[in-house]
Formats: C-alpha cells, sequence, structure tokens
C-alpha cells in the first residue's frame, strides 16, 4: 500500500526530461499520468530511485493535424481524447477503444503515451496503432526518430525505446473518410483487462473489403499485428468462409497467457470470436 | 527523505502540506489536513472510495502523490455543502432515495457523479451505470445510486429554471 | 402550542414508526463525510503497526531477523512470537473452540499469515520497517486440496495438536481432521433411501468467497498504565464479546477494558471474530504506552481474514416417482484452513446447516458435517451466510432442481409438491428446528405469475428449437430458488458465543421534555439501526422516532449484546426494544391513570397516548406523561422513566422467498446476462421498506458476485489466487443487475413484533437463482450439475466440453 521512498523530478522541457533519464539511468522511471506506474510501486513491485514527472513538459500535450496526419501528443490523456471532436471526426476507433480502458477516473489522469510505450501487453491502445500504422516519435538527449508501431513492441514491458528516450507524441496518418472500424473487447467487468480484444480497420466498395488491418490485445506478450489475417479479406466480401479464414488466421499467432481470465484454449477461441465480431461491425459501419 | 512543501486549494482555502515524495495524495487529506471523507478501500485503485474533484477531473486521490498537484484545485466531499450548510442536491438525492447504507464508499461516489454531472446534466441510467463504474459498493447494489443521481440531476435542472422565473 | 387537531394518520405520520420509510439518520453524517470509521481516529502520540507475512503457505520459520527493521527511522518495535509468548499471548482462542497463532510460532500454516508486527511512528516507516524484516523458511509440502487432507500419507499441519485425539466438539479422525458433526435419524434416513422409487446423488460444491466490506478490519489499541485500562476501538461487529475475549486473554478485568464500535463500513460477517492485528496492536500499546492502530489493506484482508463457506456437500434426495421427496442425506466436508475461527455458536461447529430440509417437507433426513485442516487461511463462516444457511440453501436448492431434471418435471411444479403448507405451521423439521411460521405456496404462486413463469418456459422451448436448428447461439435459463432461512441467534437452551448465551438487549432512557436516548447491544454496519430502532419505540411508546437517539457499539454505556451478524439484530434486538418500550409504556399507563383519575383498565393505547375507554376527549398525551414521571410522579412510584431489557428469544426466526433469476448466454464466448431477477421476500413485520429494499439489492449483489465468478483460490502450492480487486470479481454498476424487490408478509408469532431478519436473505436465496438459472441453460444439451463459480471463462468451457464449438 505504500511505496518506497524516490526522488522527484519535474522537468519543463523533453530535453531536461531526457537529461533526466540519462543521469539516473536503471534507477529512474518516467512518471506520465501513473496510472499504471503508482499502482506498481504501491505493491513495491516498482521501486524506481528516481521519478521524472513529465506533466509540466508543454511539448508533449495537444492534438493537431497536420495534413493528412493526426499528431497527438504523448501526454493527452483518454479522457482529452474522448473529448476531442477532431479525434472523433477523423479517427474515431480511438475514441471507442479508450471508452473501454480502465474507469472514468483513471481516463482523466491516465495518458496516450503511459498505454503505449509501457510495454504491458495488457493495454488496449498499442493493437489500433497497429491497425493504423501510427509512428511514434522518440526524443533522447540531443536525438529525434521515428518508430513505427508495427516495429515498436518486442515483448512483455521491452520496447524499442531507449533508455534515455521518451515517447513524444503519435502520428497518424488519417484513415479515408468512410472508413469502417471497430474495437471489440471482451473483459470480466468495467476496469479489467481484455480476456480477448481486436481491432478493425478497414475500407469497402460495395461490400468488397479493399484494405483491412487487424490489430490484438492481450493475446500474445506483445500487441499483434494480423496482418495474414487482414490479407485474406482483401479483395472479398465479408461472407462466412472469409471470416472463417480470417479467424483461423488471427487465432494461429495468437499465444495468451493463462490466468484467472482464462486458459490458452479459452482466450484464443474467443480472440477469433472478437476478431469476426469486430470485422463485422466495421464493415456495417464503412461506406463505400 | 526530505520534505517538500506542496501548495493546494482545498474547499476554497489554501492549503499547504510537508510531504515526501512519496507520500499519496489520500493521505495527505486524511492526515494532515482532517478531511476524512476520501477514504481507503482498497491497494489495486479499483474501489474509488478515495476519489475526490481536481481541476475539473475525477481523480483517485491513493493513485497520486501529493508533489504532482502542486497547486491543484481540489473539492473533497467536505466542500459539497451549500454555503447555508444545507445539503448539496446529490448529498440530498442520496439520502431521500437510501442511496448509501454503510457509508464508506459515499464520499467517493458522490465526488464521482459531481463531476459527472457537470459534464452530463440529464444523464440516461446507463450513462450513469457507466458513470459510476470506477466506484465500487458493497451495500447498495447501485439501484438506489442510480435514483440518486437522477434526483439530483433532476434537482440541478430545475433549479436554474425556478432562478429564471423568478 | 399547536391547537389543531391531528387526524389519526397525522398523528401516525409524525412518529415515523414501523412500516414507514423513514429517512436515515446516519445519512446525515455520512453524506457530508462526517462518519467516524476507524482510521479517521487520531490519538496523541498514537503509532502504526503492520504485519510481515509469509511468503509460503506451509513452512517452518528457521529465523526471523528484525535488525535491519528496527533500525528503519521511524520503527519503535518488532513483535514475534517470542514477546507474544511473554505475555501468553502467541496463541488465542478462536471461537469455534479451537487455538489460533496471533503470530507464527514454529511454523506457518497459510500464505500471508502473520510472522512479525512491526511498530512505528507513522505507515509509511511501518511499512518501510516491514520491508526490512528478513526471514528464513523451510518449505514443507502443502495441502490445499480437502479432499485429500485425510489421506494416510497427508503431511501433519497442526504440530500444536500433536496426540490430541478429541477437540472442542468431539472425537477427531485423524491428525487433519477437526470434527465430526451429525443431526437427523440416520437409520430412518438409510431405510428411505433403500426403498426409494428415485434418488438423485451429486457433490454439490460452494467454494470459498470472501465478504470483502470495503472498509478492511482495524483498530486502535490504547493502554493507559497510569489507570490499567485498555481501550479499543476497532471494527467489531460484536463489541461486547471482543471485550469479555480480551479479558479472558489479558487478564485485565473487564470493567477495565472499553471497547467502542464506532461506525463500521460495512461487515458482513468479515468483523465478528478477533484478529492478529488487535491483538498484537493491544500487546503493542501495553509495550509502547502509546496508542497503536493497525489496518489491514485490501490484499491483506482478502487473503487472511475470514473466508466465507469452502463446503462441499454431498447432496441425495429420495423420491417417490410422482416426484414427492421421501429423505434427504449430506454430507459435507468443510475446509476450515489452518485454523478453525469459525463464528459459531459453540454447539454447532456446523452453523445452522441443518437448515438442508429448506423449504420442503422431508420425513427424515440425516446430514453428517466432517471439518478438516489445510494450508489455506481459517474461518468460514461470514459473508452473509447466516452461519452456513448460504451453504445449506444451496445444497438443498440445487438438488431439488437436480431431481426435477431426473424426473422430468417442472422445477416450480417439484417445489409446489413439496412445500412444507401453511397448516403444518409451527413445523418440526426432520433436523430438529421448529420453523415459526410460513406460507410458502402463496408466495410462490405470486413470484410465478409476477414472471409469466409459463411464457417463460414456451419462450425457453422455443429458443430450445432455433438453438438446435442453429438458428441462434444463445441459451436461456430459467433459475428458480425458494429458501427458508434461520436467523436470529438464539435460544440460551442451544445457542451461546464462548459460554455466552445469545440474547440481546435494549435500554430506554426517556428525558423529562419528551425525547429519548435509546442502546442496544446489536452494532450496525450499515444496517441503518440509528433509523430502524427508533422507529419501533415511537410506534410502542408514541414518541417521534426524530426525538430518539439510538447508540450501539460503546461497550461501557451499551447494554450486554451478542452484536450484529447472522441476521439477528431485529429478531433478538429487535424483540428486546419491544420489551423494553412496552415497560416504559406500561408505566405511562400507570402515570395517565393517575394523572386521569381513572383505573389503568380504564385507559386504552391510542398512538401516541391514553384515552379513558368510552371518554373520547381525556386524552394523555405521551410528552406530558413524561414529564409528569420527572415533575409529579405517582405515590409510590419511582420518579423517571427508564427500562432495561435482556431478550432471550424462544426460538429462531424463518424467513423465506422466493428468487426467479432469467438469464441469457452466449455459448460462444461464456457470456451471460442477467435479463430479469425477480425477489419476494417474506421477513415477516416490515420496519423500514426502503431499508428491506436497499439489504436485498445489496445481498443479491453479493450474490450474483458469488454465483458468477468471486473467489478465492489456491495453486497447488498454496499461493493465493485471486486476493484482490485486480481479479476478485466485484461488480460495478454496469455488471451488476436490475433487481425486482417483492414482498408478503407472514409474521413471526414468537416475536413481540412479529418480525424475522432480512439482511442475509437475498445472499442465501440469490445464490441458488443465478446457479439455477446457468444450470438449466445447459440442461437441455445433457448437463446435470455445472459448477459454480459460473465466470465466462467455465461457461465456455461447459459449452466447449458438450461439443458446441464445432
Amino acid at each position: 500500500m505504500i511505496p518506497g521512498s524516490f526522488s522527484y523530478h519535474r522537468p519543463q522541457s523533453i530535453a531536461e526530461a531526457t537529461g533526466l533519464l540519462a543521469q539516473h539511468a536503471d534507477g529512474a522511471r518516467v512518471l506520465a499520468g501513473g496510472q499504471s506506474l503508482i499502482p506498481m510501486m504501491k505493491l513495491r513491485l516498482a521501486a524506481p530511485e528516481h521519478l521524472i514527472d513529465i506533466a509540466a513538459v508543454a511539448e508533449l500535450k495537444g492534438i493537431e493535424r497536420k495534413a493528412d496526419t493526426l499528431r497527438i501528443g504523448a501526454m493527452t490523456t483518454q479522457h482529452e481524447l474522448i473529448a476531442s471532436p477532431l479525434v472523433a471526426e477523423t479517427i474515431p476507433i480511438i475514441r471507442e477503444t479508450s471508452l473501454l480502458v480502465a474507469d472514468p477516473q483513471v481516463r482523466y489522469v491516465g495518458t496516450l503515451g503511459g498505454n503505449l510505450a509501457n510495454g504491458d501487453p495488457g493495454n488496449d491502445m498499442p493493437a489500433i496503432m497497429l491497425c493504423l500504422d501510427a509512428s511514434y516519435r522518440l526524443m533522447g538527449r540531443g536525438s529525434e526518430r521515428v518508430v513505427k508501431a508495427r516495429d515498436f513492441y518486442k515483448g512483455t514491458y521491452a520496447t524499442a525505446l531507449g533508455d534515455a528516450e521518451i515517447l513524444a507524441a503519435i502520428e497518424i496518418p488519417i484513415p479515408p473518410a468512410g472508413h469502417g472500424y471497430a474495437y471489440e473487447k471482451l473483459k470480466r467487468k468495467i476496469g479489467d483487462y481484455a480476456t480477448a480484444a481486436a481491432g478493425v480497420i478497414l475500407t469497402a466498395q460495395g461490400g468488397t473489403i479493399s484494405s483491412c488491418a487487424i490489430g490484438l490485445s492481450n493475446l500474445a506478450d506483445t500487441p499483434i499485428y494480423a496482418q495474414a489475417a487482414g490479407a485474406e479479406v482483401l479483395g472479398r466480401s465479408l461472407d462466412a468462409p472469409t471470416i472463417a479464414a480470417a479467424v483461423k488466421a488471427a487465432r494461429a499467432l495468437m499465444a495468451p497467457a493463462a490466468d484467472t481470465r482464462g486458459s490458452v484454449e479459452y482466450r484464443t477461441y474467443v480472440g477469433g470470436v472478437m476478431v469476426e465480431r469486430a470485422l463485422k461491425r466495421a464493415l456495417a459501419r464503412a461506406r463505400s | 527523505m526530505t520534505k517538500t512543501q506542496v501548495k493546494m486549494r482545498v474547499n476554497g482555502r489554501a492549503v499547504e502540506a510537508l510531504v515526501e515524495p512519496r507520500t499519496l495524495l489520500i493521505h495527505v487529506f486524511r492526515e494532515q489536513l482532517n478531511l476524512t471523507g476520501a477514504h481507503i478501500g482498497c491497494d489495486t485503485t479499483h474501489c474509488g472510495a478515495c476519489t475526490v474533484d481536481l481541476d475539473g477531473k475525477s481523480v483517485k486521490s491513493c493513485t497520486m502523490f501529493a508533489v504532482q498537484v502542486d497547486g491543484a484545485t481540489i473539492t473533497t466531499i467536505e466542500g459539497m455543502a451549500n454555503a447555508d450548510g444545507s445539503l448539496s442536491a446529490l448529498q440530498e438525492g442520496f439520502r431521500m432515495e437510501h442511496g448509501l447504507q454503510c457509508g464508506f464508499c459515499t464520499p467517493g461516489m458522490i465526488m464521482r457523479a459531481h463531476r459527472l454531472l457537470q459534464e452530463n446534466p440529464n444523464p440516461s441510467e446507463e450513462e450513469i451505470r457507466f458513470g459510476i463504474s470506477g466506484n465500487l459498493c458493497r451495500c447498495t447494489g447501485y439501484q438506489n445510486i442510480v435514483k440518486a443521481i437522477q434526483y439530483a440531476a433532476a434537482k440541478l435542472r430545475d433549479a436554474p429554471q425556478k432562478e429564471a422565473a423568478e | 402550542m399547536n391547537t389543531a387537531v391531528l387526524t389519526r394518520e397525522q398523528r401516525e405520520a409524525k412518529l415515523e414508526g414501523m412500516g414507514c420509510k423513514r429517512k436515515r439518520v446516519e445519512d446525515i453524517r455520512f453524506t457530508q463525510g462526517k462518519g467516524n470509521y476507524i482510521d479517521d481516529l487520531k490519538l496523541p502520540g498514537m503509532l502504526f503497526g503492520d504485519f510481515v507475512r509469509s511468503q509460503y503457505a506451509h513452512a517452518r520459520i528457521k529465523r526471523i531477523d528484525t535488525s535491519k527493521a528496527k533500525q528503519v527511522p521511524g520503527v519503535l518495535a518488532v513483535l514475534t512470537a517470542e514477546e507474544l509468548k511473554g505475555v501468553n499471548l502467541a496463541w488465542m482462542p478462536t471461537l469455534a473452540g479451537d487455538v489460533q497463532m496471533v503470530l507464527a510460532d514454529g511454523k506457518v500454516l497459510f500464505q500471508n499469515q502473520e510472522i512479525a508486527f512491526v511498530v512505528a511512528e507513522d505507515r509509511y516507516a511501518a511499512a518501510d520497517g516491514v520491508e526490512a524484516v528478513e526471514v528464513e523458511y523451510e518449505e514443507l509440502p502443502v495441502i490445499v486440496d480437502p479432499f485429500k487432507s485425510m489421506a494416510a500419507d497427508a503431511p501433519v499441519l497442526r504440530e500444536d495438536l500433536a496426540g490430541k485425539t478429541s477437540g472442542a466438539h468431539g472425537a477427531r479422525k485423524h491428525h487433519n481432521h477437526i470434527f465430526e458433526w451429525s443431526v437427523g435419524d440416520k437409520a430412518a434416513t438409510d431405510a428411505a433411501f433403500a426403498g426409494a422409487e428415485v434418488t438423485i446423488k451429486e457433490l454439490i460444491s460452494y467454494h470459498r468467497t470472501h465478504p470483502s466490506p470495503l472498509e478492511t478490519c482495524q483498530c486502535v489499541a490504547s493502554f493507559d498504565k497510569i489507570k490499567g485500562e485498555l481501550t479499543v476501538y476497532g471494527t467489531f461487529q460484536a463489541p461486547h464479546v471482543i471485550r469479555t475475549v480480551a479479558t479472558l486473554i489479558s487478564k485485565i478485568p473487564e470493567h477495565k477494558i472499553h471497547v467502542i464500535a464506532p461506525d463500521i463500513g460495512g461487515g458482513f460477517g468479515n468483523k465478528v471474530g478477533a484478529y492478529p492485528g488487535y491483538i498484537c496492536a493491544i500487546v503493542a500499546s501495553i509495550v509502547t504506552g502509546l496508542p497503536v492502530k493497525w489496518v489491514e489493506d485490501r490484499i491483506e484482508n482478502l487473503t487472511t481474514t475470514s473466508f466465507a463457506r469452502d463446503y462441499h456437500m454431498t447432496t441425495e434426495i429420495a423420491a417417490s416417482k410422482d416426484g414427492k421427496v421421501t429423505g434427504l442425506r449430506v454430507h459435507v466436508l468443510a475446509d476450515h484452513g489452518g485454523f478453525d475461527a469459525c463464528a459459531d455458536p459453540s454447539k454447532f461447529p456446523a452453523g445452522f446447516f441443518a437448515i438442508v430440509t429448506g423449504s420442503y417437507d422431508f420425513p427424515v433426513a440425516h446430514v453428517t458435517v466432517d471439518g478438516v485442516y489445510t494450508n489455506k487461511a481459517p474461518g468460514g463462516v461470514a459473508y452473509r451466510c447466516s452461519l452456513r444457511v448460504t451453504e445449506a440453501a444451496y445444497a438443498i436448492e440445487r438438488g431439488m432442481d437436480i431431481l426435477a431434471q431426473k424426473l422430468g418435471m417442472d422445477p416450480a411444479e417439484l417445489r409446489l409438491k413439496n412445500f412444507i403448507k401453511r397448516e403444518q405451521f409451527p413445523y418440526q423439521s426432520a433436523l430438529g428446528w421448529e420453523y415459526d411460521s410460513g406460507d410458502y405456496h402463496t408466495a410462490m404462486n405470486k413470484a410465478l405469475e409476477a414472471v409469466s413463469y409459463q411464457a417463460l418456459r414456451a419462450e425457453q422451448a422455443a429458443k430450445r428449437e432455433a438453438f438446435k436448428r442453429g438458428e441462434t447461439r444463445e441459451i436461456m435459463g430459467i433459475g428458480l430458488c425458494f429458501f427458508t432461512e434461520i436467523v436470529g441467534a438464539g435460544p440460551s437452551k442451544n445457542c451461546d458465543v464462548l459460554g455466552l448465551a445469545m440474547f440481546d438487549s435494549c435500554e430506554i432512557r426517556l428525558h423529562p421534555t419528551g425525547s429519548a436516548l435509546a442502546r442496544m447491544g446489536s452494532k450496525s454496519q450499515g444496517q441503518g439501526h440509528e433509523t430502524t430502532y427508533a422507529q419501533i419505540i415511537a410506534s410502542e411508546i408514541g414518541i417521534p422516532a426524530d426525538d430518539i437517539a439510538v447508540e450501539e457499539g460503546n461497550t461501557d454505556t451499551a447494554p450486554y449484546g451478542i452484536g450484529t451478524f447472522g441476521s439477528r439484530s431485529t429478531p433478538v434486538a429487535g424483540a428486546a426494544i419491544a420489551m423494553a418500550a412496552r415497560k416504559i409504556r406500561n408505566k405511562a399507563q400507570m402515570i395517565a391513570a393517575y394523572l386521569l383519575e381513572v383505573h389503568e383498565s380504564d385507559l386504552e393505547w391510542d398512538i401516541d397516548g391514553f384515552r379513558v375507554k368510552g371518554l373520547p376527549e381525556k386524552f394523555k398525551g405521551m410528552k406530558e406523561i413524561v414529564w409528569a414521571a420527572y415533575h409529579s410522579p405517582p405515590p409510590g412510584m419511582e420518579p423517571g422513566l427508564e427500562a432495561v431489557s435482556y431478550y432471550d428469544p424462544p426460538n429462531m426466526t424463518y424467513p423465506f422467498g422466493a428468487y426467479i433469476c432469467v438469464m441469457d448466454i452466449d455459448v460462444d464466448t461464456g457470456v451471460y446476462k442477467v435479463r430479469r431477477f425477480y425477489a419476494l421476500d417474506d421477513c415477516g413485520t416490515r420496519i423500514n421498506p426502503m431499508i428491506i429494499e436497499g439489504q436485498v439489492h445489496g445481498g443479491l449483489t453479493e450474490a450474483f458476485a458469488i454465483a458468477m465468478g468471486q473467489e478465492i483460490r489456491y495453486d497447488e502450492i498454496g499461493n493465493v489466487v485471486g486476493g484482490s480487486f485486480m481479479d476478485f470479481f466485484l461488480p460495478t454498476a454496469v455488471e451488476t443487475p436490475k433487481w425486482e424487490t417483492d414482498h408478503t408478509v407472514t409474521p413471526s408469532p414468537h416475536h413481540p413484533i412479529g418480525a424475522k431478519g432480512v439482511g442475509e436473505s437475498p445472499n442465501v436465496g440469490g445464490v441458488p437463482a443465478f446457479s439455477n438459472a446457468v444450470n438449466d441453460a445447459f440442461s437441455f444439451l445433457g448437463t446435470r450439475h455445472i459448477q459454480m463459480p459460473h465466470d465466462f471463462w467455465r461457461n465456455w468451457t461447459v459449452a466447449n466440453q458438450l461439443g458446441l464449438h464445432g
């Protein structure tokens, strides 16, 4: 219930933040919304000596459209995503998914960056970033690079983020107007991680799928971009055999942990059901 | 660990507290400011009994370090009653509709409902249930809490009209 | 002086007495954050205590090194069993006749068992101190399966009981056996089964779970060295019992121990017994000379304080082929964890499980219960269980559905055919209880009609055909439960807790200006006694409820009582309230007679005063009478107006109810939706319908959670699984169904106001209704008994095993 002691830092700029990270190396953790980190610290499962609170770094806030890209600052909260007319208008899957993350209080404080950079396979936002082919802008000490979401996740709590880097912004190509989308999450109750979840972004012309990206949450030690599953539906209508093929391909990629949510067998099966339901709902929303 | 001072505005008053970096906001309320309305019901940020209103957001004060909120404006349950001491619409609604039994979840529930109604003055039942899904109750089964919030919403919606009529 | 003449209705309404939806007195402070819970309490110089707990489920403690902990800034002391042995408190008696380690004495028996108690200046330093204590363990083999606990080669758990072939409840068959308890007529029951046309036999398990009130267990202990007096504030559902236990184990005289239970944030049976935290806080206060606070966190609460259930009930029913039950036989394997810490009356190691004949007229029955030790947390009786009635109701209600299925009978029809009839009350059950009153047929028919039961069955039939044709992947279940509860422990002839008879008490004192103060031996944890008890008094003595202050929980001022659990407050304390009030009214009648210059027998009671029979204008209101008691009492009569009653109930009370659950389950995900839940309760006279409805909503929500996924589980080496709110299923407002409540009223003939208890009925009746709904949904596909909890995964697994996933 009580965390261990640590030193607290509140940098005012990215340069200051990354400088502190470099200085304190393994003993430092970034504090964004804290809704994942602080609970772990209270159980003493995480015990950083230095907490770098990036809440005061202005460059990390803001949602703006630049041509065909939506740029979202990493410190944008889930609540801000939900409330943003720009997000709702351009990339509605973000809002749909965000409403399924945690609970209202956590959403006021929890950040998109925290949900994406943690490397926790239970988080929901990574899978849809994989569908959207988003890019993460990573800032280090005097460095800046862009890594695609699809290349970012390596394993449980293991990402491409360097030791002295922070995720500063997420850049998302805006899907075509009239695209179909859905995030289907099976969970035990509000606030729980997914037992299985699937996100779908697709475009269709007269019932025929012209593009389809499928992302899976909490069905492996990283979020999964189910490319082979999306490929199954290209150029086809979503009839029963096509859906079945996509579901089969998606299941082949799943390797969920067995835990209190269910066995490997159960989670894989319902993971497939989530893919099916997400495909159908996404298509129902699509306008050619 | 050296302590630092944090300054906040709590229930309309400027306050200061001396804290370690690891001091949780809930403990500042309960141990230093003598505001024991917000409660601790779990250790994994699930129950919401510690919910307060902070800079226009419902926040679980057990999952926040006091040092993070230097300069914040906070309302706790102790700040909800009207200036003349009468119960706020929500507090009255909880009483009129039997929305509480042991009372332990009640401060957090009311503070959450307060922000909910600020953002959505006419919520449907479904919106209310979703809106309070970060607050656990073991006694009421939520049904009368929903009615309590509907009571308050109706009362708050009526009140501006009354003033207009005058 | 109000000159307007009020009508009778207006006078009654003014009282806000029994039967009205009086708004709660408690809410004024709770809605403003001004409750007085234990952790709100700050005493000068107060210290904080926290536990070092065992990593392992079964291990020898080789070494405890507290040296580093004592170096942590702010840490003042670390207690281990060694220090407690010095004051003979390393072990403490349990309410079930067993003993329990306060701190690990050479070994630990369950994961998270208390090993050391760190005392520090504040909770942050205490937490750091706990981290710094080093413990060396030698792991021992673990038993978590109660069915393996009595194997010949099963490891010895209770070395302290070595050689003891009998315990508090008789002979012990094995080193891990606690007791065998049986009731009923074995020979007659065996004969009934031998000659039966139809029998069913099923292992029906009620899994381990936990009451989890939102406020955990906590206390502040303060020993005053100068006066030699101990004050303990705590989350105590039975504060007087705690005081008596404290005097027995500490040798501090009882009049020098002050136990105070202020506001309690939910109890549900979690806060009846004594915990190591209370004992350690007391010892630490004695040792340091300062008050010591102990507040457990949620994980500690879920994994070490009184769990609930873990009853494995082999249930057999014998019947004729046209569905008349002829015998009931149940064997229970009861898993009590490392210590038998159950809060049961001493003669009932299996609580009131003997209510397992339920609402049905069984001519013969026989029950045996074997209690065993395992490497799990101690306890068993908790969580709105009415002392094992939840388990009994589950066994019989599942059993009846299984029997109905075997007979090809509708489960409602089977129940109606076997209910105890109204004319049979008071009814002697085959297991020795006298049910006071009931009208089961009326209640059942009312419930069936309210939900249009026949239409539901028709819908279900149609849906089953559609499912078989592949048109839908959803199955529909209708779950019935008709429970009979047994609450209000209890008559002194067979009920005692540590030798204390289970009476309860009330003391009422009228003040000269007509208001009153009343105190009882019970202790509310959210049930609204400050509101409802005043309603009883208001109706009995004609003083407005708003003029009656109700206090509980301070053992110095409240008359002795056994506390609030097992739905006993209304049956026992409520009766004491009525009896004390009637003593006051009797004296008031004498005063009124004197004032009106008539004989007492010329007076009749009229809402709020006495009226001369036949002379309606000759009336004395209570306010005037009370003043007279202080101002001009009749000659020969003591001044003042107060009374006390200690009530020894002549019998238990038997509330009952009809619950119906309609549920739809998606076989591809296992996800269920509760379409409808209808609950009809009969608790006799209804004191405050608003509060009764609230109790039913809350109990049904608990039952829903229990049946549909909430559990405390252990892996093979005794690690607790699901011991935090991350996994322990507590539904939010989104998952929780909407509840429809209804009632009938069948008063208790032996209770002064005809009231029975109600608080636990919804948990007793709710779980079987949910579980029967799931079982009913799948039954057409060939299942006979699906174990709860019925979470999504398990429902899917059933569907999977039925081959439904192609």
